[in-house]
């Protein structure tokens, strides 16, 4: 399916990427870089310093060493509002939404930072505020088009079952019709259905909407099935970056999945 | 036959009827769609002119006259107007249950030879091409939806609004096509071509001339006085019947809009936001809208349960008499009038129902306690009697004269009668012209002066009602002779909100024996209240206190039953419950969830041995069909359970000894 799809430049460039909290090295050096509308899977075992790099990635965290280029502009030092004006949204681990807010008005918070209009304007309603929050309306409910959510439009967050809380999650991250997308752990607790929905959904919003993926990921065959390419990390060191049948054929890889010690 | 005279006017056919109604109240809305969160709506006018073009662009891809045209999806405006547009050019639209799985698909595209598809999207894409290579005739699809279409690159695919495109083109170069096409059909041609799914065998294609339905939906317009002010929300299949004449044939007949919801989850939601004042529902929508209804008041605050239990009260007193105009006294009045401002209208607004004028309910038989709950709120809920056979209408309840156990009186041009077996036969001018390619059924369904048999034992009353008993050939005897009617015994059972759905055996036996389905909705939120821990269905359905929940159920059934010499005999003595829910996608239900026994009693053999033994319980291994047809397997341990007889049964079984 994804035959003529074409992957481009290169979008995002992670170079020596270090990071330590206190003694402990959560990333090591870590080098390698994402091409536009590319599905990249970080996967290794917990505490590799997969969420560490996405941190870095989103300027939640700033690593000590390295550099990370994106779109052609190194950056240094960059907050995370920057980073999503720059083009790069996120969704959680665990679940961050406004659980008493619906689900319309949870994915319209990620068109927030392309609200132009000051909040005088926007408390006023009429005018350029009124025009520009119809705008925003259709995107979101394209949005919500997209991931057949139509039902719970208006419905509490907090009501949802899980799985559909992730789905207005990955909701919020596209209204910012963001360039890349990172994705903690999209399947993390879904069951078997769920999971198939989520993949769905990944591959459709790399297909219609271009957009390049960073995701990370347990279910291995999950990652295995939807990633053109795959990196492994384990106590912070990138140990395998290749294509699914690459890695799974990497010897370092089947150590550290199988518990060989480190010394 | 009355179905043979011709109508006036000349507005014979659907296509027809479009075009006078584009004329008469061209901007005047037709058709409604909720659309990125938005109702759009199209006028007559932008209706007549979206057809033609749909029509001249299925003339361009090369759609004969009596070629087959399947239409499968959720209902949309798009494809209600494909299928006006097929008959535009003499063809037959086939509409297709949305929900088929490839293999029922696959049946149906090479019994009707159908050459064309008009598809809403990638998922009936999808189910075609894998059934492709088994179905030669099938030659073009078109389909409504691009999402995820992108890297399909068949040929012989094409996306509706290029459809139209060619044919706006094709229209420029053909000007007098389209009309010369609508005015070679009359009403006595073939309009829709019907799959019904049958408790029994295959799917039989029930053909309907334009006759037949325009006819029926006229006489129906004039029972009920429908107007062009109706409006109507179109969300139960297309492939049904009931959809053609209320959606389609009566829309077009009067000039009333049909609206489409978003899609099939935010049925409810649509359903209030358009407030329809003509509505149709099978009765486990309405079952399902009062157990909500009763949840929600629940958890309310204790004045607000007060206050709805206490109108709630007056109006099971006096709200069907003022319904149906019968004297009632001024105090009552006085306190049902408060009791609307209060609790009637507002919950009516809730649901939906505050405008309905007309709403029907068929298909199964609806619980007593239901149909009075919303009479007495003042809906104006009317039973019917309907088969794809006889282009829906046989009976329908008068107003004025609506009582819960029958099915009405006929409708217009409707002749019943009762054959000596006690079978209910029928004459209309709605009856179907033949099922495709099966003489055999059509010679034994439909005799050669125009009685159609429906496979239902009833009887008419002193009043002129229909009371329908069960399948004919479902009633049975049991060993001691007692008639053994098992649908009668499972619309008991299926009463209760806790009760999804039951199977009853009993026929050739000594005693009668129940496989329950709960209603997970209901027993879930009733063991909720109860910190009763549960992992889904399975689980839940296997739990000691549910059983003893529904066997409080059975308990008084067998009551009722045991109040009725001829049925006393007649009550459950074991249960269980399913470790699943029956489901049409395994072939246990038919799409119009109704109860398929003989494949039931082959799939559970071993359940219903251990019914008829001493054993309490029965491991069992079921397989399971997921919606893209792939199948697995569940496992299980079932209970058994003794249910407590009434009296009547013991005393006899005493005596007997």
């Amino acid at each position: 399916m994804t035959a003529d799809r074409k992957i481009g430049d290169v979008l995002l460039d992670v170079e020596g990427v270090s990071m330590t909290f206190g003694g402990v090295k959560a990333l090591d050096s870590v080098s390698f870089d994402v091409k536009e509308r590319e599905i990249l899977a970080i996967i290794g075992p917990n505490g590799a310093g997969k969420s560490s790099m996405l941190n870095c990635i989103n300027g939640f965290y700033h690593p000590q060493e390295g550099m990370i280029t994106f779109k052609g502009v190194p950056r240094h030092q960059v907050r995370p509002h920057e980073a999503a004006l720059q083009g790069i949204a996120r969704t959680f681990q665990n679940i961050a939404l406004f659980k008493g807010m619906s689900t319309l008005d949870n994915i319209m918070t990620g068109r927030n930072l392309k609200m132009k209009k000051n909040f005088l304007w926007q408390a006023l309603y009429f005018g350029p505020a009124r025009a520009e929050e119809m705008e925003h309306r259709a995107a979101v409910e394209n949005v919500i088009d997209f991931l057949e959510i139509e039902a719970i439009r208006k419905t509490p967050v907090g009501r949802l079952p899980y799985g559909l809380q992730k789905r207005v999650e990955l909701g919020r991250a596209l209204a910012a019709e963001p360039d890349l997308l990172l994705l903690d752990e999209p399947m993390a607790g879904m069951n078997l259905e769920e999971k198939q929905d989520m993949c769905r959904f990944i591959l459709d919003v790399n297909d219609e909407f271009g957009t390049t993926i960073v995701l990370i990921e347990h279910d291995m065959s999950v990652v295995m099935d939807i990633s053109d390419r795959v990196i492994v990390l384990d106590y912070g060191l990138k140990i395998a970056d290749g294509s699914p049948d690459e890695v799974r054929a990497n010897q370092d890889v089947i150590d550290a999945y199988l518990g060989i010690s480190h010394d | 036959m009355t179905g043979d005279t011709p109508i006036s006017g000349n507005l014979d056919t659907f296509p027809k009827l479009l075009a006078e109604n584009a004329r008469v109240r061209g901007d005047k809305p037709a058709s409604r769609e909720k659309d990125f969160g938005i109702w759009l709506s199209w006028t007559w006018g932008q209706v007549a002119e979206e057809v033609r073009a749909i029509a001249c662009g299925l003339a361009a891809l090369g759609v004969k006259r009596g070629n087959k045209v399947t239409i499968c999806g959720d209902n949309r405006p798009h494809l209600y107007w494909s299928m006006t547009a097929v008959q535009a050019l003499g063809a037959i639209p086939v509409p297709v249950y949305q929900d088929s799985v490839s293999d029922e698909m696959q049946y149906i595209y090479e019994h009707a030879e159908a050459k064309f598809a008009i598809v809403e999207n990638q998922e009936q894409v999808d189910k075609l091409l894998e059934i492709r290579d088994r179905t030669p005739d099938l030659e073009h699809i078109v389909y409504k939806f691009p999402r995820g279409m992108r890297n399909y690159d068949q040929p012989f695919l094409d996306l509706l609004a290029d459809i139209e495109e060619r044919g706006r083109a094709f229209d420029g170069e053909n000007p007098d096509f389209y009309e010369d096409s609508v005015a070679q059909s009359t009403g006595a041609d073939i309009a829709i071509m019907l799959y019904t799914s049958g408790t029994t065998g295959r799917p039989k294609g029930v053909m309907l001339s334009f006759d037949n339905l325009v006819i029926t939906g006229r006489n129906g317009v004039i029972r009920e006085n429908l107007t062009e002010d109706e409006d109507m929300l179109a969300y139960l299949p297309m492939a049904w019947i009931g959809d053609n004449i209320f959606s389609i044939a009566q829309a077009y007949i009067t000039g009333f809009c049909v609206s489409c919801p978003e899609s099939s989850e935010t049925v409810l939601e649509d359903l209030r936001e358009i407030g329809p004042t003509y509505f149709f529902a099978p009765p486990r929508i309405y079952e399902s809208l009062l157990t909500t209804v009763m949840i929600r008041i629940e958890d309310a605050a204790r004045i607000k349960q007060r206050m709805f239990h206490y109108f709630m009260g007056v109006a099971r007193r006096v709200g069907m008499d003022i319904l149906d105009a019968r004297p009632v006294p001024f105090g009552e009045r006085l306190l049902y009038w408060l009791g609307n401002i209060l609790v009637y209208a507002p919950l009516k607004n809730v649901l939906g129902l505050s405008k309905v004028r007309v709403a029907y309910t068929a298909g199964e038989a609806i619980g007593p306690d239901i149909f009075t709950f919303y009479r007495s709120l003042g809906l104006n809920l009317k039973q019917m009697y309907a088969s794809t056979e006889a282009s829906v209408f046989i009976t329908i309840h008068p107003d004025g004269d609506v009582r819960p156990e029958t099915s009405g009186t006929p409708a217009i041009d409707v002749e019943v009668k009762i054959a000596a077996d006690g079978e209910v036969m029928f004459r209309s001018p709605g009856v179907f012209r033949a099922y495709y390619k099966n003489e055999e059924e059509t010679n034994k369904t439909k005799a050669a002066d125009g009685w159609v048999h429906t496979g239902d034992a009833g009887f008419m009353d002193d009043e002129g009602h229909l009371h329908i008993i069960d399948r004919s050939k479902d009633v049975g005897k049991m060993t001691d002779g007692t008639m053994f009617a098992p649908k009668f015994i499972e619309n008991k059972l299926k009463f209760f909100p806790h009760i999804m759905e039951a199977v009853t055996f009993g026929h050739n036996k000594n005693y009668v024996a129940a496989f329950i389905n709960i209603d997970l909705e209901s027993v879930g939120n009733w063991a909720e209240r109860r910190n009763l821990a549960y992992m889904g269905y399975p689980d839940l359905a296997g739990q000691e206190l549910v059983y003893k929940l529904i066997s409080e159920c059975v308990a008084q059934v067998n009551a009722d039953l045991a109040a009725d010499p001829h049925l006393a005999g007649s009550q459950i003595k074991r249960f269980l419950i399913l470790h699943k829910e029956l489901d049409a996608d395994d072939g246990e239900l038919t799409r119009t969830r109704k109860v398929r026994r003989t494949i039931i009693a082959e799939k559970y053999a071993d359940l219903i041995d251990a019914l008829y033994s001493d054993k309490d319980h029965c491991p069992i291994e079921a397989e399971v069909t997921f919606e893209d047809g792939r199948t697995g397997t569940i496992n299980a341990d079932l209970r058994i359970w003794e249910a407590p007889l009434s009296d009547t049964l013991v005393t006899q079984a005493e005596a007997a000894e």
